[in-house]
């Protein structure tokens, strides 16, 4: 199957390096501490952050940092086919797993020992690239709730099909077999957090796919930026600033 | 969701800047260099498809196993592949029975992504039938001894398991050609996977100073760590699979080299599983030879040994040669079905057989009832008569020795054999002759009454 036209043009009509359009908005849960909710194309994800609060199980407390928990679930309706089970299936523990270790390395855990950030994430619509778009709604959730980070978390996800790198895969994409790479990045003080990958590419061309996806991260963390500042003129508005 | 951080034992804060420190200076606590892999040690078992790794102190075993199952909807041509990670809770205080932990999870995934999505295992083999039936392999990781660096150990076991496994084979047959027949291991050798390149994964530990990167780590540099990247690759240099979950930021850079690192890493690591799993299958097929009688090959155990050189025994000879291969042949066939039942006595009989073959390989008379305890006394004087008795003398220790240890010894070459069966006929035949003869008999005895006389003059 062919996923890049001679024009050059992929499935649904972008460029090889152009990314789908992101759209984010915070706010979204009025309970939560932060909450937020990140769109890539279509790919819809909310995120809601509780925290930082006691911790509900003793046994579990870290006398000197935050515990940090996540849960990464998605919506029955989220895919195709309806999902027979949402969480506790190993995908999903996985990936609760691996945002759970990417956020905590760049919240300030010590300044607040024997507390406990709970962090929630859920797919809402599953068009490739969630892990992604989770990562991003969760910054900004966090954000949101006002806890302490080192630096913005982004990812963004780039795959390898027809002998081009691709940014930003969508499921029909991602689902063709081909090398699919996300990366967390830390834009400010130029790191990578996070990185998966499967199936098998060459380490020459691997380095050009993820300099791709870290390309993606930098622009998202831009958008975030902005949506950031938006949100702050916004609440500074409505005290009366 | 739930990390039971309870159980979890915890480095002592000195441990901790200990182990910082030393980093700091490119020196590790079990004195590798950063980039050095543990000893890595791969045994098989008897059963097919089970492999045991350990990898410095982790240790860690893979057991395979297949299924005949429907295949799924959207790839109706392909078989399935499977892992199950089981942390047995006597590997680690923190490990927990009942159902995995998200370590447990997260290891399992990683080498699943390793195999599965790289094509590792091809899966269009394992179709028997298109839609109906597929060959489902399961692959079941039992952590037994976390050392530190399970993903590797937990890699290197799947994988030597895999390459040792053998599916049966199976045909279509029945009225329309539809029915799947699977036929047992004995009627038909059994078949192993096709797969077309190893995917070995190795694990990095980042620390927070200044981009430390180790290979390999312990458990105690697993507690200190700021976090891990595994890394999957085949000796092609290709990446089959990277799993960073979060932890310590790294530079692009960092990255890059420890990917190339790695590929030099699973270069050495390929050839090491590639020669045990040569090894095991060179084993393993000399083994089977053992089960038909009448082959000549060398043979691995001890009584096959006796067997084969019994054999060996009667080829050579001239003279009254057919009629005593076939008695020969025949007793070699009642010394097999004995063999399984008593040890000794067999072990007995076949001693007492080289001393009959021996005798035959000399020219004495050919009749030999292979069911007596005893040997002729007519045949050792004739013997006796027309040879020699200096081999005795001087190797009748060497055959003492060899006839205890010739069980016990599995692997013996056959001109050692020869040898040490005509000494210990040559040692048989003399203590035979004791009330008979006067002066050949009894070498040892005329030695002990030296050795008696002597020390008694000493006195």
């Amino acid at each position: 199957m062919e996923f890049v036209s001679p024009e050059g043009l992929r499935l649904d009509g972008r460029r090889p390096m152009e990314m789908r359009q992101i759209r984010a908005e915070i706010g979204a849960v009025a309970k939560a501490d932060g909450s937020a909710v990140f769109e890539m194309g279509n790919t819809k994800v909310i995120a809601a952050v509780y925290g930082p609060r006691e911790v509900q199980n003793r046994t579990q407390q870290i006398n000197d940092q935050a515990l940090v928990r996540c849960e990464y679930s998605m919506a029955n309706f989220s895919t195709g086919d309806r999902m027979r089970k949402p969480k506790g299936d190993r995908r999903s523990t996985e990936i609760s797993l691996v945002i759970r270790q990417t956020m905590e390395a760049c919240i300030l855990t010590h300044l607040m020992p024997r507390s406990q950030i709970d962090i929630f994430v859920q797919v809402l619509q599953a068009d490739g690239g969630t892990r992604s778009a989770c990562i991003n709604a969760a910054t900004l959730a966090l954000a949101d709730a006002g806890i302490p980070m080192r630096d913005l978390v982004t990812s963004c996800s780039s795959g390898y099909l027809n002998s081009t790198p691709l940014l930003d895969l969508n499921y029909v994409e991602d689902s063709a077999g081909g090398p699919d790479v996300t990366v967390g990045f830390l834009p400010k003080v130029d790191k990578v957090t996070l990185l998966q990958m499967d199936s098998k590419l060459p380490i020459d061309i691997f380095e050009n796919v993820m300099q791709l996806a870290i390309e993606g991260c930098k622009a998202i963390a831009n958008y975030i930026r902005e949506i950031m500042l938006e949100n702050t003129k916004q609440l500074e508005y409505r005290r009366g600033i | 969701m739930e990390t039971r951080l309870a159980n979890i034992w915890r480095l002592t804060v000195n441990e901790k800047k200990f182990i910082e420190t030393a980093l700091q200076s490119d020196l590790r606590i079990d004195g590798r260099r950063p980039f050095d892999f543990r000893n890595i040690s791969i045994k098989f078992s008897r059963e097919e498809g089970s492999a045991e790794v350990q990898l410095g102190q982790t240790h860690v075993m893979a057991f395979v196993t297949a299924q005949l199952t429907q295949p799924y909807k959207d790839r109706p041509n392909e078989g399935t592949l499977s892992m199950f990670t089981e942390f047995s809770p006597m590997a680690d205080p923190s490990f927990e029975p009942g159902r995995p932990s998200e370590a447990a999870v997260e290891l399992g995934r990683v080498i699943d992504r390793g195999l599965r999505e790289s094509r590792a295992v091809d899966t269009e083999s394992l179709c028997v039938l298109s839609g109906k039936s597929v060959w489902a392999v399961r692959v079941d990781l039992h952590i037994l001894d976390n050392g530190g660096n399970l993903v590797d150990a937990a890699n290197i076991a799947a994988l030597a398991a895999l390459l040792t496994f053998r599916r049966p084979e199976c045909s279509l047959g029945g009225e329309d050609g539809q029915q799947v027949i699977v036929h047992p291991p004995e009627v038909r050798e059994p078949l192993p996977l096709i797969i077309h390149h190893l995917p070995i994964a190795v694990t990095f530990a980042f620390f927070s100073n200044e981009s430390t990167v180790v290979v390999d780590p312990t458990h105690y540099e697993e507690a200190v760590m700021g976090g891990r990247m595994t890394a999957t690759l085949n000796a092609n240099n290709d990446i089959c699979a990277i799993q960073k979950a979060g932890g310590e930021g790294v530079l692009q850079s960092v990255i890059m080299q420890c990917l190339r690192i790695a590929g030099q890493k699973a270069y050495d690591i390929t050839t090491k599983i590639k020669n045990a799993v040569e090894s095991y299958n060179t084993e393993r097929a000399l083994r089977k030879i053992k089960r038909h009688p009448s082959s000549v090959a060398l043979d691995i155990s001890g009584a096959g040994v006796n067997k084969e050189k019994n054999q060996n025994k009667p080829v050579p000879q001239k003279g009254d040669s057919e009629r005593s291969n076939l008695t020969s042949e025949k007793s070699v066939a009642d010394q097999s079905m004995d063999i399984e039942g008593e040890a000794k006595s067999s072990e007995q009989q076949q001693t007492n057989k080289i001393d009959g073959d021996a005798k035959n390989f000399i020219g004495g008379p050919s009749s030999w009832d292979p069911y007596s305890a005893g040997v002729n006394s007519d045949f050792l004087k004739a013997s006796l008569a027309s040879r020699g008795i200096k081999m005795p003398r001087r190797k009748e220790q060497d055959s003492r020795g060899e006839n205890m240890t010739g069980e016990a010894k599995p692997v013996e070459p056959s001109e050692d054999i020869n040898v040490s069966s005509s000494n210990i006929e040559a040692s048989e035949t003399v203590l035979w002759t004791n009330g008979e003869k006067t002066l050949k008999d009894a070498v040892k005895p005329k030695n002990k009454r030296k050795m008696k006389s002597s020390s008694t003059s000493e006195r």
